[in-house]
């Protein structure tokens, strides 16, 4: 199934869909199969600066522990609380309930530098 | 690089397994989830291909005197039928591998771990000189699977054709069916009862399908499960992994297997391990629970009042216990269950205590 092209991609399978100046952050159904059952998500707080190009937090699985990288810089102002007791959420639906952060972007430039979604599907394809 | 697919490949592919390299094998990792998957090994029954693991058999006049002298366990004791778990040490008592060790009438069977298998063949062409010994790897015209979880002997007992409900624990018995040999054994790698069957691999995939489907029909699945779940059940075990608590840096009474260790015989390393019992262990493979849900990974440092004491070796969120588990090396004058620590999770310092292990035991 393609992934939705409502959103952009990352190389390191982070999806950023923006609404406005307001960008949400989560990471795609491939990076989830990939890392296996979830079972814990740290991530920043509500108020926190991200930093396009840094990471922004911790995701676990049962095999392994990979770290999830910002394509934009701003300020954190919502937080999936679910995934604190659901972190399985990520596995069932990395796109829609699965959802990280909301970032508020004064700059949303470098998403334009992201992939659209069938040239995602195109280099997972490739994988 | 060109990977060994296992007899079974088919039947993973089918199940839509998602296959990965593991030891030069293509093997399946997980097919629906290794939490479901490991759960349903708890549960009920759960098939594992373990085909990658080595077999190879010993025969000749002196092949029970030249596994006599590999091996930490007295095999020489064991009679036809028994299979024994041991170790086999270098000459400083570093653990080559773990092993299961199957006393046959007229010859003796070794399963070891699939990465070591290259490197225990030429080790035993090494050895050998003085022992008429015949030594033949089997690995690739047969098919090992495990059958795994509280219901497994009910279920096979159903299907097979070999009866196992008088088979012992650690015992095996073959099994003829139209001149094909068949190995069953009471053994396992899961913490729950079973058994590992060895088969010709030609009939493999076709006794798999036939298994798999006749025990759906049965209303009794055996599920496949795949590396993911094997670990995790084994850690939950308290059952140690080569390159992980087993590895050459240090010897099987460090590894807190000393059960599997007989100190009255002679074997390639027993001097050292003698010595080490004599003077005591500086260190040991220890279970900890910590605090919180991030896993503590093999490499992180175990700390005790901000000083390095130990050094984890595996660790999982136990699906089973829902605690947060891990092994780990540990400097032995701190090895009293309840002994608060600290592990170094890529920089931050979770709280941790020793707990015995293993952290699960099935109930009977």
């Amino acid at each position: 199934m393609p992934v939705p092209n409502d959103r952009k991609y990352s190389q390191t399978h982070e999806w950023f869909k923006p609404e406005g100046d307001m960008v949400t952050v989560g990471i795609t159904q491939f990076a989830a199969d990939e890392l296996t059952d979830i079972t814990f998500v740290d991530l920043p707080k509500v108020g926190a600066q991200v930093t396009g190009g840094s990471h922004f937090g911790e995701i676990e699985s049962v095999k392994a522990t990979s770290e999830m990288y910002c394509a934009i810089s701003g300020q954190v102002t919502a937080v999936n609380g679910r995934l604190a007791d659901e972190p399985g959420l990520v596995n069932t639906d990395p796109c829609g309930a699965g959802w990280m952060l909301k970032i508020k972007c004064t700059d949303l430039s470098p998403l334009a530098n992201l992939l659209d979604g069938p040239a995602y599907d195109k280099m997972i394809s490739e994988h | 690089m060109n990977m060994h697919q296992t007899p079974l490949s088919a039947f993973h592919r089918e199940c839509h397994a998602r296959l990965v390299e593991f030891a030069g094998w293509e093997l399946p990792v997980i097919y629906t989830s290794i939490i479901e998957e490991h759960n349903w090994c708890r549960q009920h029954a759960a098939l594992f291909d373990v085909s990658h693991m080595g077999r190879v058999e010993f025969r000749g006049p002196d092949a029970g005197r030249f596994l006599e002298r590999l091996n930490t366990r007295n095999i020489a004791a064991a009679t036809p039928g028994m299979c024994r778990y041991s170790h086999m040490c270098q000459d400083d008592g570093g653990i080559l591998d773990d092993v299961i060790v199957s006393k046959f009438e007229d010859h003796f069977l070794v399963v070891c771990n699939a990465s070591n298998r290259e490197k225990l063949l030429g080790w035993w062409q090494q050895q050998r000189s003085g022992f008429d010994v015949e030594i033949t790897d089997r690995t690739f015209e047969t098919a090992m699977v495990a059958i795994q979880g509280p219901e497994a002997l009910a279920t096979l007992g159903q299907l097979l054709p070999v009866p196992l409900d008088d088979l012992k624990r650690y015992r095996f018995k073959t099994g003829n069916l139209m001149g094909v040999e068949y190995f069953f054994a009471r053994s396992g790698y899961t913490g729950e009862d079973g058994v590992e069957i060895i088969l010709p691999a030609n009939l493999a995939l076709m006794a798999v399908r036939m298994l798999v489907s006749r025990a759906e029909g049965l209303g009794r699945p055996i599920k496949p499960a795949g590396l993911g779940a094997r670990d995790t059940l084994r850690l939950e075990a308290g059952m140690p992994l080569y390159g992980h608590e087993l590895t050459a840096d240090w010897d099987s009474l460090t590894a807190g297997q000393e059960w599997a260790v007989d100190l009255t015989k002679d074997f390639i390393g027993g001097d050292v391990l003698k010595r080490l019992k004599a003077e005591g262990l500086r260190r040991k493979i220890t279970g900890f629970e910590l605090e919180g849900k991030r896993i503590a990974r093999q490499g992180a440092t175990i700390l005790k009042d901000g000083q390095e004491v130990g050094v984890v070796t595996s660790g999982t969120l136990s699906p089973t216990l829902n605690k947060n588990i891990a092994m780990g090396l540990l400097t032995t004058g701190l090895s009293q269950p309840g002994t608060a620590v600290e592990v170094d999770i890529r920089g931050s310092k979770t709280p941790a205590k020793v707990v015995p292990l293993p952290f699960y035991k099935a109930g009977k």
